[in-house]
């Protein structure tokens, strides 16, 4: 399947720049970033309807939110791979009058940003509005949207689980990134969650696991079938069982590389096991 | 002196109910938002006219602060409303990343502001809500002094292209601005012509500083009232100009006088006009439970604390 292997090449050179990026700054995000290559690319290349260009009110296309902002590097590096600005603008990552800040933001007017996010536990609900104008709109198109699983400790998302079912948004596909770690442990050695897929059954959601969050092939399909199950009167849950830090060996497994950038050898082995595809920026 | 008249008291929140419903009239993208307050807000009107355009949230404010960021991407225009408190304090982090910093066109509709929702007390009484938003880059702030203006306010506010946060109040209070007014988004208002004090007054305290204007008046001393209707952007030019004249100022809010008006009226004047100035408003404290009249009194927000201030301001030219 040629299409499958292009997107291969995509992730792993997805890996790349978002290693490349933390490394310059020092700083950043790498572990959810590298967590999310799969789920990115299969969403910018295989499951949103998208319009040519880029304009703040997505009328007749879907749409993305990035609640966990802090994987910014994942997002920067798809969107400009999806041609919404220069892939040479990843170099101003976290530098002075930069468009690519810490956080995504709309305030520097990075083409493929709606929302600002960073603090934690406000995407699902505006998400929500984002689906609420294109039912008012009558336009036919998917909101998505992107969560931590330790973000779901931000009341917030309670709140906006509870009004999406009991309002019958049913055009929102929001995916929690199940990698089970945070900054400062595991998620259950944190704050334990318990069943996250109960919880969001309880709230009246229909969820769907994608087991293999870190396979490709895996993740197109389940994110396909999640498509199906919109429009039918419940928001739609995808539980994405991803390993964060993945494909870098050393970084898999631990919360140890959540908010952490690799040092200068680190970075050659890393990129060692993400060998260039597509072009380095 | 130029004389106001009132033409029958009435709440300000139902100023905006009735803007709102003139807006549900004339702007098909204008939506609103309640957690859990219709009545109170004045919406009922709105909702009955516009059913699809109305969405009930729940006592849920963060996350309605943020559906209405949400709502924006796609044209809309969302109002939310709740209490003044609600509006602000509750959910300041979702207004300051989801609207404010993303710079979405949210109008955020904020009633019983400050002490005089009376009886309830001091967890309902926001008195810290002015300085909140001002604080927020970009963020409109805007305090209408009767119905009348709260109405106009409300109905401006649709075409303006940003953050823009509103507020007004349970009490009913002398409605004395004209009906078919125009409102101008930062557009300082003389009400009477003065050139021994200014009074710069927002929100309800206007009425008070005119009361206090005509008493004053019979002992010999004419004030230059105005109307700061708009916080935020500050009509900078209004001020410098009337103390040009005066030489002297009270600013009267309702509102701690840590953070609020009196305090931007202060920047302006230290950097431009260095004058004499008396505060009305709280004096960094919480309010209590009792009558909007008895809160009025004791914390020092009506005429009478309006008129001593300016006495003493005066002796200090």
């Amino acid at each position: 399947m040629p299409r499958l292997e292009e997107l291969q090449d995509l992730t792993t050179q997805v890996r790349r720049d978002i290693l490349r990026m933390v490394h310059k700054v020092n700083s950043g995000h790498p572990g959810g970033s590298l967590g999310c290559a799969e789920f990115f690319v299969a969403l910018y290349n295989e499951l949103m309807e998208l319009n040519e260009g880029f304009d703040m009110d997505g009328k007749g296309e879907d749409l993305f939110f990035l609640s966990n902002g802090h994987i910014s590097p994942v997002y920067y590096s798809v969107l400009a791979r999806s041609g919404y600005f220069p892939v040479d603008e990843l170099n101003t990552f976290r530098l002075i009058n930069s468009r690519l800040q810490g956080h995504p933001t709309t305030h520097e007017g990075l083409p493929g940003i709606r929302i600002a996010s960073g603090s934690l536990g406000q995407g699902m609900s505006v998400a929500i509005g984002a689906a609420l104008a294109k039912k008012l709109n009558k336009d036919s198109n998917l909101v998505y949207s992107l969560h931590g699983d330790g973000e779901l400790q931000e009341g917030q998302n309670w709140e906006a689980m509870m009004y999406a079912s009991a309002n019958k948004v049913d055009n929102l596909i929001s995916t929690i990134d199940l990698n089970g770690q945070q900054i400062d442990g595991s998620t259950d050695t944190v704050l334990a969650m318990g069943s996250i897929k109960a919880k969001f059954e309880a709230f009246g959601w229909d969820v769907l696991d994608i087991k293999e969050g870190n396979n490709l092939e895996a993740v197109i399909a389940g994110l396909k079938k999640a498509k199906t199950m919109t429009g039918k009167g419940k928001p739609v849950c995808v539980l994405l069982h991803t390993v964060m830090g993945n494909g870098v060996d050393f970084m898999m497994h631990t919360h140890a590389w959540h908010g952490k950038a690799p040092n200068d050898e680190q970075l050659e082995i890393a990129l060692a096991q993400n060998p260039e595809t597509l072009g380095d920026y | 002196m130029k004389k106001y008249i009132d033409q029958g008291k009435n709440d300000t929140r139902s100023g905006f109910g009735a803007g709102l419903t003139e807006l549900g009239r004339t702007n098909p993208n204008v939506v609103a938002l309640c957690a859990d307050l219709i009545g109170s807000l004045k919406m009922d009107q709105f909702i009955e006219e516009n059913p699809e355009r109305f969405f009930q949230i729940g006592i849920a404010e963060a996350n309605m602060m943020c559906i209405a960021a949400g709502l924006t991407i796609g044209g809309k225009i969302p109002f939310t409303g709740t209490f003044a408190n609600f509006s602000t304090g509750r959910v300041y982090d979702q207004i300051r990343q989801s609207i404010a910093y993303s710079g979405k066109n949210v109008k955020i509709c904020a009633s019983h502001a400050g002490v005089t929702l009376g009886e309830d007390g001091a967890t309902h009484q926001i008195l810290e809500d002015i300085g909140l938003m001002k604080m927020l880059p970009g963020m409109v702030v805007i305090n209408p002094c009767d119905y009348n203006q709260t109405k106009a306010a409300t109905i401006a506010i649709a075409d303006y292209e940003g953050p823009v946060y509103l507020r007004f109040g349970r009490p009913k209070v002398a409605n004395f601005t004209p009906a078919d007014q125009k409102f101008e988004i930062g557009k300082a208002l003389h009400l009477t012509e003065g050139t021994d004090v200014t009074i710069v007054a927002t929100g309800h305290l206007v009425w008070e500083a005119l009361i206090a204007a005509e008493n004053l008046e019979s002992q010999g001393i004419s004030a230059e009232v105005i109307n700061i209707h708009t916080i935020k952007p500050l009509d900078a030019n209004a001020i410098i100009n009337s103390v040009k004249k005066t030489g002297c100022i009270v600013t009267a809010e309702e509102h701690n006088v840590l953070g609020g008006l009196g305090e931007s009226v202060a920047r302006v004047l230290a950097t431009s006009q260095p004058t004499p100035q008396e505060f009305i408003g709280t004096n960094d404290t919480f309010g209590e439970s009792g009558t909007p009249a008895q809160l009025m009194e004791k914390y020092g927000l009506d005429n009478k604390a309006i008129e001593k201030a300016v006495i003493k301001v005066i002796e200090r030219k």
